[in-house]
């Protein structure tokens, strides 16, 4: 009995080794394990076997079929596995033929640009407000200190519609609708269009956009004002980007500065992309003036604050080195897509 | 404003600094420097020269050999010129040198032209003599140099010195961008005395003296000023016995300079008083005065006026006028009239040195259609102070110069003298508003600089005419940072309350839009706001439309920009159109555009600006694909009900059989549908063109960034299919709106599967295939109850005239 168990084992494990597919695997499990295997039957005849052996002999029956189903299921694994390996060689692909993309659309090179202005000053607590692009003389100039007649009308070439409303050409008006609103302290940017009646041409259009900016709180002050905007170009423009500021005239500020940033190509050194002054213009700001403070019905005495305003045309074409501001009104496809 | 450096030394003589540092420094305390030319640039080893004889060129009918004494040695020098003899003094340019340009005075080459010696036709040369135009210059700046030829030296010259130091080459030209408020510096006293502060020199403005014979100016003329609010001041003074002549080669350098070309002395004083002090003065042929008598009134209206140009000009009553006795000889402080100027047969003259309302004069010289230097400056509104200065320096360089005789006493017309102002000094409130610690003692130190006065017991700043921009504390505090410094300010960020950043709810549905236009596909595309009226036209706008009351730009950039646009499709349709024709495929772009609706024309309060969320497309893709983004859209932004779509949408630039009206909620929120093929061709669009408009603020109301989870089904759904035939007029939305209406609660959702017309059913018919399913969220549904409501469903569907398909 013990030769003929020790036979079967010999010979099942020898088939179990050298089986290459998993039927033939099943049909060595039939054949030895199955109802009419050869162990089942040895276990079938265990009727002749003396009682006090049997214990031993069906330990022994056990045993080999403990092993031979160990080594079944070995072997099955690595057939499987074998067989995957197989499988994944023949679905090796071509990796380097184009991709199926699903074409999305892209943003315009504003809109970029605004988006990275509006998450600087979101981020320092600043509300994105907005005003009407058709607006009253009142707002656009009379109440930022420009009283008809001022020179600094005949500056900004303004499109009226009549004597008392016109085409905004500043984002300006916006303060003066935040600060009359009476709810401080006030920290917001507004951005939006504006028009100006230049003719089209590389440099110019009759509409572009500005980003205003208003703090007004109590205590703010012109180094409230530098930090603040160093804080913005440095995230603009990068980490080492240096300012300066330069005294400036706007009627609705005093003092007024004009903000120059290290040029971001050269880093300051020089070159054709800031003129040789490795410094680039890119924005006109100051403190509120006592006047327009008063005139929105904020007492100077009490409350200070600052404003600048930036060109978002101006910062995406620096930005993203556009040569002809007509591409932006433009729309071809092609020029989309480059952002 | 141009002016030389060398002018500015005149008045800070010890101001001592490099063009680079001034131009810094100066641009740092607020006046700035736009850029500036050296006039010396590369012109080097450019001596005085002395042609000591000359010789006919062997071979050369056209060339001259010059023996030319420079100093040290003489040299050969081969020429074509013509214009020399011997014994002139020419710039000589040495071998090894360079000049500025060439001799045609065509542009100047960046690193000029070397000069060396060489043969001129086997003769030869150790340099060469120069040509204004070879000296980087012009006969506009330098009217003695001959229209072809070296120029000629004076013969003051010295022999081998630097030639460029006699013509006033060595010499730096600054460009400045003065701002409006400081009209002082629209003059070189100005900026001198800008610059004395910025550099912390000495400030010597000219010492003006006593002029004029015994003679009383009142003997001769008489000056009467009508308008006094117009022409607050009238300084009138006389010159006899006028001997014209070139003006002396400084004042000639100085105008040149500045852009000013010399013309004869008493032209050239009258520029240059108004260069110096910033005041425009006028000449008067005393003899061509009527009546001996100046009056200074408004214009009648229809008036013309011969300027001194020669040009007719219409005037109006609002012209301010300077008149003789009988007719009128100018346009106050514009132009001079025709009738009076000055000719070279001059003897006597009137000087007039005026102030002029700034506004008036702006606003005249617009009408008038003529803007000259003078009326740019006087429209900045000038200090009538300044004006007695000037006539009265520029009388004293008549007698300087012996261009004639002064005759004594001024004719002063200022009734209502102008002060200056006081503004109180609070130094903590200067420091409060700059974030600095700066002393008092320094503060005053600056104010003194710039010749502010200061009233100790008062505590006020003396501010005096001319700095008509300082009023309050502000303004004094920004004296006070551009002189402490702008970039030594300290940089804070503000403290104080904190506050929350943040979009309104408006931008933030704009950037769901721009979002799910993207992930469509649609890149983002701007156009202006204003177009052509053409526009209703090209879209097919009915001529009673309410579309057509569009606002007016009185001031259009031409007609093409004369309207606010009141509906958006001209701008996509335009960039289509442009990528269209440039063969760009399959193009899809959106904008968020802004219409401009007027309440009634014409305006008078402001229009409704609603963004129209406008979707456009050419190539791939049909009206389903643009429904679907709109539906994406409606999705995302919280519109989470079903919208419906009527074809009546009346839109007549839409396809007829293919647009629709959206409607949300009963509102109409927007349309969309294919370009009408005849404004697809006014367009120059060749493929089927799909649009969608949404109007953005009919879609706010129902935005919402809230969600609420709904429990996960946990029991089983049943599907069943519906296959129909109708008549074709039956649309797909009237067959789903019985589905929710009838479905009921047990309705999970439906599936539009298949429509088919042809050849398997009835003409006139066609067949649609629902695949509907069911589930109820709290037991496994029981087939009696979804006959239940299939059968109600199907009522309804009969009532369509709807049949089952077998």
């Amino acid at each position: 009995m013990k030769e003929q168990l020790e036979k079967i084992r010999e010979e099942a494990l020898k088939q179990i080794e050298a089986s290459d597919a998993l039927d033939k695997l099943n049909e060595i499990r039939i054949a030895y394990l199955g109802k009419k295997g050869e162990l089942t039957s040895v276990l079938k005849s265990m009727k002749d076997v003396a009682p006090e052996e049997r214990p031993r002999v069906g330990q022994m029956v056990n045993e080999v079929r403990e092993l031979l189903e160990t080594r079944l299921d070995e072997m099955k694994g690595k057939l499987a596995k074998r067989a995957r390996e197989e499988q994944m060689k023949r679905e090796v692909i071509d990796v380097t033929l184009p991709a199926k993309k699903s074409n999305v659309g892209h943003s315009h090179p504003n809109t970029i640009a605004l988006k990275e202005v509006e998450r600087i000053f979101v981020g320092m607590g600043y509300e994105v407000v907005e005003g009407p692009e058709v607006e009253y003389d009142e707002y656009n100039f009379e109440r930022l200190n420009i009283p008809k007649n001022h020179p600094a009308r005949d500056e900004q070439d303004t499109f009226y519609i009549n004597d008392n409303i016109l085409l905004r050409s500043q984002t300006s008006p916006v303060q003066v609708r935040t600060m009359e609103k009476g709810k401080l302290p006030v920290r917001m940017i507004s951005p939006g269009r504006v028009f100006r009646s230049d003719e089209v041409d590389a440099t110019h259009s009759p509409s572009f956009h500005q980003i205003e900016g208003l703090v007004v709180d109590k205590n703010i002050t012109f180094a409230d004002l530098k930090g603040t905007l160093a804080e913005f170009a440095r995230q603009l423009f990068g980490p080492e980007t240096k300012v300066k500021f330069r005294p400036h005239h706007f009627p609705f500020t005093e003092p007024s500065a004009e903000v120059d940033v290290s040029c971001f190509k050269c880093g300051g050194t020089g070159c054709r992309f800031c003129k040789g002054s490795g410094w680039i213009e890119i924005l006109g700001c100051g403190m509120v003036h006592p006047h327009v403070l008063e005139m929105c019905g904020i007492d100077p005495e009490e409350y200070t604050g600052f404003a600048f305003g930036v060109g978002l045309e101006r910062i995406a074409l620096l930005k993203y080195e556009i040569d002809d501001m007509r591409l932006l009104y433009e729309n071809d496809i092609r020029f989309l897509k480059q952002f | 404003m141009n002016t030389a450096l060398s002018w500015i030394k005149a008045y800070v003589p010890d101001l001592e600094v490099t063009a680079q540092e001034y131009t810094d420094a100066m641009t740092l305390t607020g006046t700035k420097v736009e850029g500036y030319e050296r006039l010396d640039q590369n012109l080097e080893k450019i001596v005085v020269g002395q042609i000591k004889r000359i010789d006919r060129h062997p071979d050369a009918d056209k060339l001259i050999i010059c023996q030319v004494d420079v100093g040290s040695e003489t040299i050969q020098i081969v020429t074509g010129a013509s214009n020399v003899r011997e014994g002139d003094k020419v710039p000589v340019v040495l071998d090894g040198g360079r000049v500025a340009g060439g001799h045609d005075g065509g542009p100047l080459p960046e690193n000029g032209i070397p000069i060396q010696k060489g043969k001129l036709r086997g003769v030869e040369s150790f340099g060469m003599m120069c040509s204004i135009e070879e000296l980087g210059s012009s006969r506009d700046m330098y009217p003695d140099a001959p229209e072809s030829g070296i120029y000629i030296l004076p013969q003051e010259a010295q022999v081998g010195t630097d030639a460029l130091t006699v013509l006033g080459l060595h010499d730096v030209v600054f460009e400045y961008e003065i701002t409006s408020n400081r009209v002082d510096c629209y003059s070189v006293i100005g900026i001198a005395r800008e610059a004395a502060a910025t550099f912390d020199k000495k400030f010597v403005p000219p010492v003006i003296r006593k002029t004029g014979n015994e003679e009383r100016i009142e003997d001769y003329l008489k000056v009467r000023v009508e308008d006094p609010v117009l022409c607050p001041r009238y300084c009138a003074r006389m010159v006899k016995n006028i001997r014209l002549a070139p003006s002396p080669e400084w004042m000639q350098r100085r105008l040149a300079a500045s852009g000013i070309r010399p013309i004869n002395n008493i032209v050239d004083i009258t520029n240059y008083v108004m260069e110096e002090y910033g005041q425009p003065m006028h000449a008067y042929d005393y003899d061509l005065i009527a009546g001996h008598e100046i009056i200074v009134k408004c214009a009648k209206d229809g008036d013309t006026f011969q300027t001194l140009d020669g040009q007719e000009r219409k005037l109006d009553s609002r012209v301010l006028m300077i008149n003789d006795s009988e007719k009128e000889v100018g346009i106050a402080g514009i132009m001079g009239g025709e009738n009076s100027k000055i000719t070279d047969d001059v003897k006597t003259m009137v000087f007039e040195a005026a102030c002029f309302d700034g506004t008036n004069i702006r606003l005249s010289a617009k009408r008038v259609g003529l803007r000259t230097d003078a009326s740019g400056k006087f429209e900045k509104g000038l200090d009538p102070n300044t004006a007695e200065l000037a006539i009265n320096r520029a009388c004293q360089l008549i007698e300087e110069l012996g261009a004639g005789e002064v005759v004594g006493g001024i004719i002063d017309v200022y009734p209502v003298k102008r002060a200056g102002n006081r503004v109180a000094f609070d130094p903590e409130k200067i420091n409060r508003l700059l974030g600095t610690q700066i002393e008092e003692t320094t503060m005053l130190s600056y104010f003194k600089k710039l010749d502010l006065g200061y009233d100790e017991a008062a505590r006020e700043v003396i501010v005096p005419s001319w700095r008509q921009d300082l009023h309050c504390m502000a303004d004094l505090a920004e004296e006070v940072a551009r002189f402490y410094g702008y970039d030594v300010i300290p940089t804070t960020l503000p403290a104080g309350e904190s506050t929350t950043g943040r979009l309104t709810f408006k931008l933030r549905v704009e950037d769901v839009a721009k979002e799910i236009a993207e992930f469509s596909g649609f890149s983002q595309s701007m156009t202006y706001s204003f177009e052509s009226p053409k526009v209703f036209d090209r879209l097919l706008i009915a001529q009673d439309s309410p579309l057509r009351q569009a606002i007016q730009i009185s001031n259009p950039l031409g007609e093409d920009f004369s309207i606010m646009r009141t509906l958006p499709l001209n701008g996509i349709l335009t960039s289509l159109s442009t990528n269209y024709n440039r063969r760009n495929k399959n193009v899809r772009l959106y904008e968020l555009a802004t219409v401009y609706l007027p309440d009634s024309l014409p305006l008078t309060a402001l229009p409704d600006e609603r963004v129209q969320f406008t979707l456009g497309m050419y190539g791939d893709g049909d009206f389903y694909v643009m429904k679907g983004v709109v539906e994406e859209f409606f999705e995302r932004a919280g519109l989470k009900k079903r919208p419906h779509y009527s074809p009546e949408a009346g839109k007549p630039f839409l396809h007829p059989g293919r647009q629709a009206e959206i409607r949300y909620e009963g509102a109409v929120v927007g349309y969309l549908g294919q370009i009408h093929p005849e404004v697809a061709e006014n367009y120059r669009l060749g493929e089927d063109t799909y649009v969608a408009v949404l109007d953005m603020p009919a879609i706010l109301p129902f935005a919402t960034f809230d969600h609420k989870y709904q429990g996960l089904a946990k029991y089983p759904a049943v599907t069943r299919d519906l296959s129909m035939i109708m008549k074709k007029e039956v649309l797909a939305g009237q067959i789903e709106e019985i589905l929710e209406q009838r479905g009921g609660k047990l309705l999970e959702s439906y599936q539009l599967f298949d429509v088919y017309e042809g050849s398997q059913i009835t003409a006139g018919y066609k067949s649609l295939a629902y695949s509907l399913t069911f589930r109820a969220q709290d037991h496994t549904l029981e087939e009696k109850e979804i006959a239940s409501v299939m059968n109600k469903i199907l009522n309804g569907l009969q009532g369509l005239g709807v049949e089952l398909r077998a």
